[in-house]
This record gives C-alpha cells, structure tokens and sequence, in this order.
C-alpha cells in the first residue's frame, strides 16, 4: 500500500455546469497505484485557511500519469478549486482507503447518482480493462437534471456498455430516480451491483439487491481532516455495532456491512 | 541514552532534556494526531523523531463519539472524537512491539475517569518494553466525567499526577488544560506533586453551528479546537507557565513549521508537540526538524538548546511616555 504526497500540476479544468467542474492533475505516482474507489486528500489553500484537505474519489487515471476530480462547489475549498489556472500546483496525497473489488467473471452492474457519478467513470474502465467479455454489463447514471451527466456520456460510452440514464427533472432518460431504473430492468444473473450517490440512493439500492439476493458494493463519503487513520474523525455506525472509519475501512463497503443516515 | 547512538556530530547539536529522557531534538508528535505512528510509516522516516506520543490509552477500550466528530473551523479545526482507543491490554499486545522497535522513545499517553484507572494503567504498562514515558491526559474536554476535573482543579491534577509518579518508574509528563482560569496555578501544583515535565495546551473547548440546519456541527455539540488559531494562546500559557516552574515545559497548539516550534522554545518550551498540522502534512514533523538544523546552523548555534527561554523582554529603549520616579 504506497501513498504519496505529490506536487501536482493542474494541466486542465473543465466546468460542466455553473457548479460542476472537473481538474485534471499531473501526479504519476498516485496515477499509477490508485485503483478504482480511491480518492485523495487535496490541499486547497497555501497557507493555512481553509487548514485541511478536501476528500476526492479519483474519477480516473491515465497512463500519462493524470488523475481527474469531477467535483461540485459547495464550500470555499471546493469554491477555490473551481479557480484554479493550469499550471498551477496543488498539494495531493493518496491513494487513499479501500477500493472497490472488481470480479473478472461476474456482470456488472454500475450506479452513479450525482456526484456519485465521479468514481464510477475509473470503476468502468477498469471493468472493461479487466474482462473478455462486458456484454452483459450495465450503468445507471442519475442527476437532478441533464446538464451534470450529458457533459460525461462519451467518456463513459466508450467501454460499449450498456447506459441508462434518470433524471429529476426528467431533462434526460428517465424521469425520476437510478433506484427505479434498477428496479425496472433484469438484472443479469450473477451479477455485482456498484453504488455510489447520496444516502438515500445507496440505501435503496441496498434493498434492492437484498431483495433479489445480489452482493452490492457502495462508496460512501465523510468529512475528514486527514484521510489516513490519524484523526478518527470519518466515523460511521456499521451493523457489528462499532464505528468504521470510512479512509480506512472505507470508502467502499459491503452495502450490508453500513447502518444508512436516512 | 541508546537512541542518540547514531547522532551524526558533523549536524548542529538538537538534543534536548525532558527530565531524565534524553530526546535527540525537540520535536514530538502530539497524542491523538499520530495514530499509533505506524500509520505514519510509509510517509516519513519515524526514526527522525525527538520522540513519539501515541494515542490517548484508556484502561477499557472506547468506541469514541457519534459523528459528526470534526469539523472545519478559520484555521483550524473542532474535534469530539471522545477518545476512541483499544485499551491498555490491546495497546500492549498489538501496538507496542512495533513501537518499541522505534528507534525513538515511545511516550504513552494516558487517561482515565477515576485515580483509580490511571493508576490501574500505569500498573500495567509498567516494565512494558519500550515505554519510555508517561503523558498523563488531566484535560480531554470530550469525557462527561473524570478527565475535565482533574485538569481545572490544582489538588486533583496533583493527587493524579502523585499517584501516577509513584507507580510509573518512568519520567511522567502531565498535559494541562487551557481551559482553566489560571493555568499556572495548576502548573505549579503539578510539579510539586512530582510531575517530571509539563506539556500544555490541550485543546481549547469550542463550538460551530450549521445555520442551515440550525445544529450544533458537532455531534457532541462542543468540542476541542485545535490548529493555527490556538497558537497565541499556547503561546502565552507556555511563556506564563515556564516563568514559574523549574520542570521543562513542552508546547503544544498550531505549530506547523519549525518558526512556529522555535517561537515556542524562544517562550520557554524545552521542546514540541505537532498535532493537527499532521492531518495536513503527514511529513510535517520531519520538515520541521529538518529545519532546526537549517536554523541553527545560519544561526551558528552549537546547541539548538541555547535558544530555550531566550524570548528578550526587556527592551532597550523604555516607555517613552514613561513618568520618572522620583
């Protein structure tokens, strides 16, 4: 397990909506040893306000030795990352926590709402990296509306898998949730489920897949100040009736392992 | 002794003393920011540390706090983690092996809810290969009960710190709260009790709301806060605390860089604590001894401890508007 703190060059910044941005980063070594449902830990400022890292899945690498965040401002670390100008050179430590555990046999089945869209990209790539064969394969991509997954469909498009897409306000594929899009198609025999979205989401495809007897897989956030087992301020109630520590433990989990926040 | 062993004579000279503990420079990691160090190995030579202080040890394990447990505040941060750790028995048995094998001395942090315990704890990490030191937790704000009144009451934080000298063996350093009226009141009771050193600041307690929710944003609606913004006020209760006690004082609260511990030092400090700057730099103790020794060589010290307690007060030129005495 290699982490690493990298100097990193921002080579490219893509805004997708008034609130969705994307960076890419020149960081070869966390390039090379990140794996599907990673993230980094991403210092925002120089000095010392805002003082910690922000948490990101890694939305994928390249062999180039680039890895991109697909991100939304919500606060002023996340605001001062939206501003960023290439070349400039932002402090990234990772990879960090645990991945998801990709099966070389097994269908996939790949669900992203929101900004739980963003690891799932790297997910799929590996995915297809890793089989003969993803005929059977699906992803289910959800969003309140068509402006923050229409800018990411040709990038996921190019596994060749089969994509469905949901939208709150209907601007895109189904009206309404991923949950009943799941629920709406037959799931392929055998198949393992990965989610990754708000609680309420993860909790529903949860019941889903107990349902009808399908392992899932989810990756879940936090905040936390230092990403690496330090703090032990990630903490999250799971089922064996202790905390599990979502940069450690985490951030993907059996989904039946975690107690939802709904 | 047996850890200066390697001290590469042609380097200034950053030893320091803390009591009989001898520290071949004065930076330590602060207890509950460091993990039990191995967390920290892939990311840092640990064999470079002055010395290194583990994870708060309860004499039962602790689960900790609800979350949310921290959350960022201007420079700094607020934490509740309520003190989760494996307990003394699982310390020993699975974290101390690794830590002995340190070629740094391991100084044990511990706390508890009655005399008892923190006896109890000391009892058993007794004679434990590798512990080269006792820092006594008289000051968690995050406990309902124990921890805060031994820390902001001078008879009991001297009965604990009696107690746990008496049973230790080893050098025993006590950890002050700031959140006292008078902390060098405590101070002086602590070390006339038989405290070896003294190390201060805990946390200061805090609090942040979320007005969107309109909750507290910690579970534990208050909580420590710690980082860059409790540097002045470390500062000044470690320049109040060493102007009255003869023990060696260690500072704690902010320091993210070697001018931050050397300020300390220039305060009185005989050496350092880093605490959350560790979350944010995980090298950052190790960049900061790298540059005492940058210091002291521009500075042409022989010994970075010619420095402690240096602060100059007394300026040349007084008060211009000052009336003379008759």
């Amino acid at each position: 397990m290699s982490q690493y703190q990298e100097k990193a060059t921002v080579v490219r910044v893509e805004q997708f909506s008034e609130k969705n941005f994307r960076l890419t980063l020149d960081c070869p070594l966390i390039a090379e040893s990140a794996k599907p449902g990673q993230f980094v830990m991403i210092r925002t400022a120089v000095g010392k306000d805002p003082l910690l890292r922000r948490p990101f899945s890694i939305h994928q690498t390249s062999k180039a030795g680039r890895i991109q965040i697909y991100f939304k401002v919500v606060g002023r670390g996340t605001h001062i990352l939206a501003h960023v100008k290439i070349g400039e050179e932002l402090s990234v430590f990772g990879p960090l926590g645990k991945g998801f555990r990709l099966n070389a046999l097994a269908p996939a089945v790949i669900v992203g709402g929101g900004l739980g869209i963003a690891p799932m990209l790297f997910l799929a790539k590996e995915n297809s990296r890793l089989k003969k064969n993803c005929d059977n394969d699906l992803i289910i991509l959800g969003a309140r509306e068509k402006n923050e997954i229409a800018p990411l469909l040709d990038d996921f498009r190019q596994f060749g898998l089969k994509l469905l897409t949901a939208t709150d306000d209907g601007s895109l594929g189904h009206h309404g949730f991923v949950t009943e899009v799941l629920q709406s198609v037959e799931l392929p025999a055998g198949c393992i489920v990965y989610a990754c979205g708000p609680e309420p989401m993860m909790a529903g495809v949860n019941e889903i897949c107990r349902f009808q007897g399908i392992p899932c897989q989810v990756s879940v956030e936090s905040v936390m100040a230092c990403g690496m087992g330090a703090c032990l301020g990630c903490s999250r109630p799971a089922k064996k009736g202790t905390y599990t520590h979502v940069c450690l433990n985490g951030p993907v989990y059996d989904a039946e392992e975690l107690i939802w926040n709904i | 002794m047996e850890y200066l062993s390697q001290r590469d004579e042609t380097l200034p000279d950053l030893r320091v003393n803390i009591g009989s503990l001898e520290l071949a420079n004065p930076v330590m990691t602060a207890s509950g920011t460091f993990g039990y160090a191995r967390e920290f190995e892939n990311l840092m030579n640990l064999h470079r540390l002055g010395a290194v202080i583990v994870k708060g040890i309860s004499l039962h394990p602790r689960v900790g706090n609800p979350p949310p447990r921290i959350v960022e505040t201007a420079c700094g941060m607020l934490n509740a983690i309520g003190l989760q750790n494996v307990g003394v028995d699982r310390f020993i048995t699975e974290k101390m092996k690794y830590l002995a094998g340190l070629n740094v001395p391991v100084i044990v942090n511990i706390l508890g809810d009655s005399l008892a315990e923190y006896v109890e704890i000391t009892e058993r990490l007794k004679g434990v290969p590798g512990v080269a030191g006792i820092e006594v937790n008289i000051s968690c704000p995050n406990v309902k009960k124990g921890g805060v009144a031994f820390g902001t009451d001078p008879a009991m934080a001297a009965s604990v710190t009696a107690a746990v000298k008496k049973t230790a063996g080893v050098p025993v350093m006590i950890k002050l709260s700031p959140n006292v009226t008078d902390i060098t009141a405590i101070a002086r009771a602590v070390e006339d009790a038989g405290a070896d050193s003294l190390s201060l600041i805990n946390t200061l307690i805090g609090m942040a709301i979320d007005l969107k929710t309109r909750r507290p944003a910690l579970a534990n609606v208050i909580g420590g806060l710690s980082g860059p913004a409790i540097k002045p006020v470390a500062l000044r209760m470690v320049y109040q605390v060493a102007q009255v006690v003869s023990i060696p004082v260690i500072g704690i609260g902010g320091i993210d860089s070697t001018e931050d511990a050397l300020e300390f030092m220039l305060a009185g400090a005989t050496a350092v604590q880093v605490g959350t700057a560790n979350f944010v730099n995980p090298r950052v103790t190790e960049e900061i001894i790298e540059g005492m020794y940058a210091y002291a060589e521009a500075e042409k010290l022989l010994t970075i401890r010619s420095i402690i307690g240096g602060l100059q007060t007394k300026v040349a030129s007084l008060n211009p508007f000052e009336q003379p005495s008759c």
